[in-house]
């Protein structure tokens, strides 16, 4: 699959927020609980911050599954100061597209089991459980040039990076027309020069 | 008569696009009286419709119609269906470009003179000089309100142009400033003057910056003279028995197909659909498509040697606040074969949001080191490096197999950069990030073309019939009554962003056709 498909096809709509995850209580997230792994509190259709900050729901994919592939796409692109929260936001299209296109869950669900398979082989017994991200990455690595890593890859170039959230993280202040632009608002305040 | 017109009034001159050369001839003939229906392929969308926001723009704007990719360049790798990042829309690229309005340089006509031979290039003389051009730049630069030209007072400084001023310092460059922009600095000719938005690729919301798309085309059809139809597809053009262009055949909206007859056919389309519109009009007279006796239609296609240099810097930056393109290094830009390598280039200022920076940094990384880029987005500055390419025969636009909406083959596009690029980019690499170093960056990102937006060459102009497909007036050699109006006309790119000059050529095409009417040669 060629890396930047998605800019010929250009669905481009933004990708769910973190807005519009489940919010839950943590005592809602507790009593649904069924499994636990890192940070990550795994229900039987959902997964969860362990602190109750945000959940989201899983339509077709294992909650392991999404699990990982939320550790995945840190990993592809790890921010230290993003919470889960953006990357569950960046991956939970593909569960949506999942739960409509039967090769497609497959192709994830395939792919993970052979990410799963690369740590067991490597002396961990899963991906989410390999505890370095350096030991992940080489994971990944060595799977570069898979369906599920293209696919995941391609899809958090605009899925992570399209989010206000994000942007401001990053220290983008998003759009200026309505704020009068910046000729008053610092277009050439830099000092240090 | 006027607008609108009727499909069998072949009084009218079609024009196809309303970029800045569809847009400008469209305006400038129907100042002079005469009819013309421009068809464009994309609708209309004007300030109050454009976005703050890089991929809902793109979606509402960009060329995103089927195109395939071959040759060596990283493009047809990262970006296979997407080799040129363009509008689609009244206006053309003219409501994305960034506003900068420089002048060709006299040796830049005719290189072929200037630089000799060179293994692999096709080039050739322009049969025309710069003192030809003179007064239409003249005339351009006043339509567009280009800053330091006419009395125009220059944009001021954006936190991105003073980084890169400051390093140009450091170095000794000794012409960097900001720039030359048909973005007003002051209200002028109906338009407001520059807010500092910082979405000049996204359309100018104030209207500052100059389209085609909200001055030429509404002032062409306040004359009467002058309609546009929009979402009007172009799949052929048509000829009679004489071998002269009889009518322009397009689809609308709905995929329904008409025929506008017409006097004279202009084609406007840009580098990669007009010559594929002369292709795909092939015909038993014409069986290699029109306008190609020369062969040369679709051929030394140039898309300008680009590259852009990000820095990372301790303390902040914000380059994305104010003009995308806020300023200029031209020091580069004269012909010094002993850099190693003929022709020039320019240093331009270029901020993209992080959107666009996640897509176009280094496409196809991850990992930490792409991210740590990332997060320096508010600490960076940025530059893009915008010079001369070498036209080459086998690079170029031919028919694909793969066929579009409107079962037309689409545009194949292949290149693979000259040597001569490589080394150019190669320095232009060092001394961008020469330029940052100078000023304390803390890590540079030598970063690759984006999707062409400077697409050349593909009809070019010569003197002879058999080197190129237009004359000095980009009048078909073929076809009298066929003429190419885009910057496909352009016989070598020279360094400098090429809207003025496509503006130029219109007008002075414009003169040209009016002539040739009122003489009844045409």
């Amino acid at each position: 699959m060629p890396t930047e498909s998605i800019l010929h096809a250009i669905p481009l709509e933004r990708p769910g927020t973190n807005r519009e995850l489940m919010k839950l209580t943590r005592r809602q997230l507790l009593s649904r609980t069924v499994a636990v792994t890192g940070s990550l509190v795994l229900g039987s259709s959902f997964i969860a911050a362990s602190n109750a900050a945000w959940a989201v729901e899983v339509k077709a994919l294992k909650p392991e599954s999404m699990a990982t592939l939320i550790q995945m796409a840190r990993d592809i692109y790890p921010h230290d100061n993003f919470s889960d929260a953006l990357y569950a936001a960046a991956v939970k299209g593909h569960d949506d597209k999942a739960a409509e296109d039967a090769e497609f869950k497959t192709l994830i669900e395939d792919g993970i089991a052979a990410l799963d398979k690369a740590a067991q082989d490597a002396g961990h017994a899963n991906y989410l459980a390999t505890g370095w991200e350096s030991d992940r990455t080489a994971i990944l690595r060595s799977l570069e040039s898979s369906d599920l890593f293209q696919t995941v890859r391609g899809g958090l170039v605009v899925g992570l990076y399209n989010q206000p959230e994000v942007w401001a993280k990053l220290g983008y202040e998003g759009s200026s027309f309505d704020k009068g632009g910046y000729l008053y608002r610092g277009f050439d305040d830099i000092s240090w020069l | 008569m006027s607008a609108p017109f009727d499909k069998n009034d072949d009084s009218v001159v079609v024009i196809i696009g309303t970029g800045a050369g569809g847009g400008t001839l469209a305006n400038e003939l129907a100042q002079k009286g005469i009819s013309v229906v421009a068809l464009e392929a994309g609708g209309r969308h004007l300030p109050q419709d454009y976005l703050n926001d890089e991929w809902p723009s793109f979606s509402q704007l960009a060329w995103t119609d089927m195109r395939t990719t071959s040759g060596s360049w990283r493009v047809a790798t990262d970006f296979p269906n997407l080799p040129a990042w363009i509008v689609k829309a009244v206006g053309g690229s003219t409501v994305h470009w960034a506003g900068a309005s420089l002048r060709f340089q006299e040796h830049e006509m005719r290189v072929k003179t200037e630089y000799g031979d060179i293994e692999g290039a096709n080039l050739l003389d322009w049969p025309i000089t710069l003192a030809d051009l003179e007064p239409y730049y003249d005339k351009a630069e006043d339509k567009l309100g280009v800053t330091r030209t006419h009395g125009i007072e220059g944009l001021p400084g954006n936190n991105n142009f003073k980084v890169m001023k400051a390093g140009a310092d450091k170095l000794g460059y000794k012409d960097c400033h900001t720039g030359r922009m048909a973005i007003n600095s002051k209200p002028r000719n109906g338009r407001a003057s520059c807010q500092q938005l910082g979405f000049c690729f996204q359309g100018c919301k104030m209207g500052a910056k100059w389209s085609s798309a909200y001055t030429e085309i509404p002032y062409g059809e306040a004359t009467g003279n002058l309609e546009v139809r929009e979402h009007a597809h172009v799949l052929q053009i048509e000829h009679d028995d004489n071998g002269m262009i009889s009518g322009v055949m397009y689809a609308d909206q709905e995929g329904n197909r008409h025929v506008q007859k017409c006097r004279i056919a202009c084609v406007a389309g840009n580098s990669i659909e007009s010559p594929r519109l002369l292709l795909n009009s092939a015909s038993t007279m014409f069986p290699d498509g029109l306008a190609n006796s020369s062969g040369q239609v679709g051929k030394n296609y140039m898309r300008h040697m680009t590259g852009s240099v990000y820095a990372a810097f301790e303390n902040p930056v914000h380059m994305y606040r104010g003009t995308t393109m806020a300023g200029i290094i031209t020091d580069e830009s004269k012909n010094d074969p002993s850099r190693g390598f003929v022709g020039g280039y320019e240093m331009e200022t270029l901020s993209i949001g992080p959107a666009f920076m996640a897509a176009f940094l280094n496409p196809g990384a991850w990992g930490r080191e792409f991210s740590s880029a990332m997060e320096s987005y508010s600490r960076m500055a940025g530059m893009w490096l915008v010079g001369e390419d070498m036209p080459q025969e086998k690079n170029g636009i031919t028919l694909s197999e793969e066929k579009d909406q409107f079962d037309m083959p689409v545009a194949n596009v292949h290149f693979d950069d000259h040597p001569n690029d490589i080394a150019m980019r190669n320095h232009a690499y060092q001394q961008g990030m020469a330029v940052y170093d100078a000023v304390g960056a803390t890590q540079t990102y030598p970063t690759p073309p984006y999707p062409s937006t400077h697409n050349l060459g593909t009809n070019r102009m010569s003197e002879k019939p058999e080197d190129g497909v237009v004359n000095k007036f980009g009048q078909s050699h073929d076809i009298a009554n066929l003429f190419v109006s885009d910057g496909s006309q352009f016989t070598t790119g020279a360094s400098e962003n090429p809207t003025l000059t496509i503006v130029t050529l219109a007008i002075r095409q414009a003169d040209y056709i009016a002539e040739q009417m009122n003489s009844k040669a045409l």
